[in-house]
């Protein structure tokens, strides 16, 4: 599978270097280039220094022949956009974004984006923690 | 009307200062505590801090009597956000976005955004209108049908003199409504009128013709 991943960060580089453990082929996009030491000094995947809400940026990174985008940078809208740049411009047919705002997830959800909020399953995760 | 203006930048600072002298009424939404008190000062109650995509944010501003939602912050994502949740969450009838990277407005047309502004598309073709160049100054795009109207001035070296219109191999997604020669005569071409060095040409022509008609009046 050929996966662009939007944002590198935490989340973002470690999918990448699981992703690619697994043999998919990785295109990370991260708007800082010394994120990209989160990866590792032998990291075989592609780099691009951009914003990821640009389609030019996008397309460097090979979003055109992509099988799947995952946007997790820390702004929630930058996510969205990516998003649906990713899907309706360039026709990507798994797009998944990361929102931390349960609100506005549950909205995107509606619109009908794949949508992982951690805010709600941390904090779920922690009552059911403290509750049991 | 009530009017929420999200971002208060120099945009949406004079944009908030002029609807209020047309007696509307206006809220603007400022992230920036420093300067939504420098406003406050200014504006009074017509300042709310906080940010524009934020679910009590959005309540306190009364979002869902809202005629028009303009967003105007620096950051295209930020003002698709607040449009689309405006948009979806509070049925806002009417939103505006401001665009930075002129490339967005295609998707924020696509994504529902009623109406989007681009300052720096204004300037570019401004700047089109005012150094001269052998490009095509863009009048008028009409994005969702891929048409533009177009306006050139045939220069002394152009391929298209001395030869009919029809002559000159236009493609048929492309035509030529209208010539002015001499700033003031208006002419109406037909297939045998005969392009001037110094004529403006006004042209409609589908995106993908453009450099063709580039090319065969420019050479």
């Amino acid at each position: 599978m050929r996966v662009v991943i939007l944002g590198c960060g935490r989340v973002g580089a470690y999918l990448a270097k699981t992703l690619v453990a697994d043999g998919h082929q990785v295109t990370v996009i991260d708007k800082d280039g010394t994120a990209f030491a989160r990866l590792g000094p032998d990291f075989p995947g592609s780099l691009v220094t951009g914003i990821g809400i640009d389609e030019d940026v996008l397309r460097e990174a090979g979003i055109e022949r992509a099988d799947a985008l995952v946007a997790v940078t820390n702004g929630d809208n930058t996510n969205v956009m990516a998003a649906q740049v990713a899907r309706e411009i360039f026709g990507v047919r798994r797009v998944v974004c990361r929102i931390y705002d349960p609100w506005r997830e549950q909205i995107y959800h509606e619109l009908g984006l794949e949508t992982i909020c951690p805010t709600l399953w941390g904090a779920g995760r922690l009552k059911e923690i403290l509750e049991s | 009307m009530y009017t929420i203006v999200v971002g208060a930048g120099k945009v949406g600072y004079y944009l908030t200062k002029s609807l209020l002298e047309e007696a509307h009424e206006v809220l603007v939404i400022e992230k920036d505590p420093h300067k939504c008190s420098v406003l406050t000062n200014e504006l009074g109650a017509n300042v709310l801090q906080g940010d524009g995509c934020e679910a009590s944010v959005m309540a306190r501003a009364g979002m869902g009597r809202a005629d028009v939602v303009i967003a105007v912050t620096g950051d295209d994502e930020d003002n698709l956000a607040v449009c689309q949740v405006a948009k979806h969450e509070f049925n806002v009838p009417r939103t505006i976005a401001r665009i930075n990277n002129p490339k967005n407005e295609r998707i924020f047309h696509k994504l529902g955004i009623d109406v989007t502004v681009s300052s720096t598309e204004l300037i570019l073709s401004q700047i089109e209108r005012v150094i001269p160049s052998q490009s095509l100054v863009h009048l008028l795009t009409l994005r969702g049908i891929g048409i533009s109207f177009v306006e050139l001035e045939i220069p002394p070296d152009s391929p298209a003199l001395e030869r009919p219109i029809r002559e000159l191999g236009i493609p048929d997604d492309c035509i030529l409504p209208l010539v002015i020669r001499g700033g003031r005569e208006t002419i109406v071409p037909y297939g045998d009128t005969v392009l001037q060095v110094g004529d403006q040409v006004i042209a409609v022509t589908s995106e993908a013709s453009e450099g063709t008609l580039r090319h065969i009046l420019y050479g």
